[in-house]
């Protein structure tokens, strides 16, 4: 189970929201504090595509992010219900809605070096893993 | 925090001041002021970017739009930014071979290559 599940209607202005509750969570997991700043924008970038997927879909189901805080490491899951047409080698990708989708994961690709994208007929998923320090030992007294 | 938009000249530069964060929701207002300014005739811009907290990809996006529309006139579109957080988004997209980006804002309104 998650930590925290977090829905949002698709739309724009909850895409911050969404970057803050997570990196929130990713400090409270042991998330180095010099990652922070890469969580926020991937969940951001994710979130964002999410957004832009269900609108240009037309679908009013939320955008659906699972934070979970596992022994050593973070994950972050985004995942959207728009439906992915299975992009055959070789063809050519659509318009300019497709270049902004390219650039969001290209930032996310570029930042996160765990990461797994994932899409079929029922939706999309975009799972992102951070590795956490536990917390020191409370000392002894 | 909400973007905040500010400009002013400087020669024949235009200097569009940004502050806070430039996502999928306040992209659209800075998309909104650059096309303003390519349309009323600014053609030499730079961005100021020092009072940015935070830039995603739609931010970028917005930022090569801009340069877009300023080169149909032949004209220039200069960053300011000395954010590792904020540079390392233009890294890791391959924008620093895109835009100039200067460490002041004097240097930018200076540079003439």
């Amino acid at each position: 189970m998650a930590t925290v599940e977090l829905r949002f209607s698709a739309l724009p202005e909850h895409v911050r929201t969404a970057r803050l509750v997570a990196a929130a969570v990713a400090r409270r997991a042991g998330v180095d504090e010099a990652v922070l700043d890469e969580v926020r924008l991937a969940v951001g970038e994710a979130c964002s595509r999410a957004v832009g997927l269900h609108r240009s879909s037309g679908i009013s189901a939320p955008v659906k992010v699972l934070l979970t805080e596992e022994e050593k490491q973070f994950s972050i899951e985004v995942g959207d219900e728009a439906r992915h047409a299975p992009r055959r080698p070789g063809e050519a990708p659509g318009a300019v809605d497709d270049a902004e989708d390219e650039m969001g994961l290209a930032v996310i690709s570029g930042l996160v070096d765990d990461v797994e994208v994932s899409a079929g007929e029922h939706g999309g998923l975009i799972k992102m893993t951070w590795p956490t320090t536990p917390p020191p030992a409370a000392p002894l007294s | 925090m909400d973007l905040s938009l500010s400009t002013r000249t400087v020669g024949d530069r235009t200097v569009v001041e940004v502050g806070g964060e430039i996502d999928v929701y306040t992209a659209p207002k800075l998309r909104e002021q650059l096309v303003e300014l390519v349309n009323d005739g600014n053609f030499h811009l730079v961005v100021d970017m020092e009072g940015v907290d935070f830039l995603d990809s739609t931010g970028l996006g917005v930022l090569v739009g801009g340069l877009k529309r300023v080169r149909a006139h032949e004209g220039s579109l200069r960053l300011v930014c000395n954010q590792e957080r904020i540079l390392k988004i233009f890294r890791i997209t391959g924008l620093t071979k895109v835009f100039p980006i200067h460490s002041t804002v004097d240097e930018a309104v200076a540079a003439t290559d």
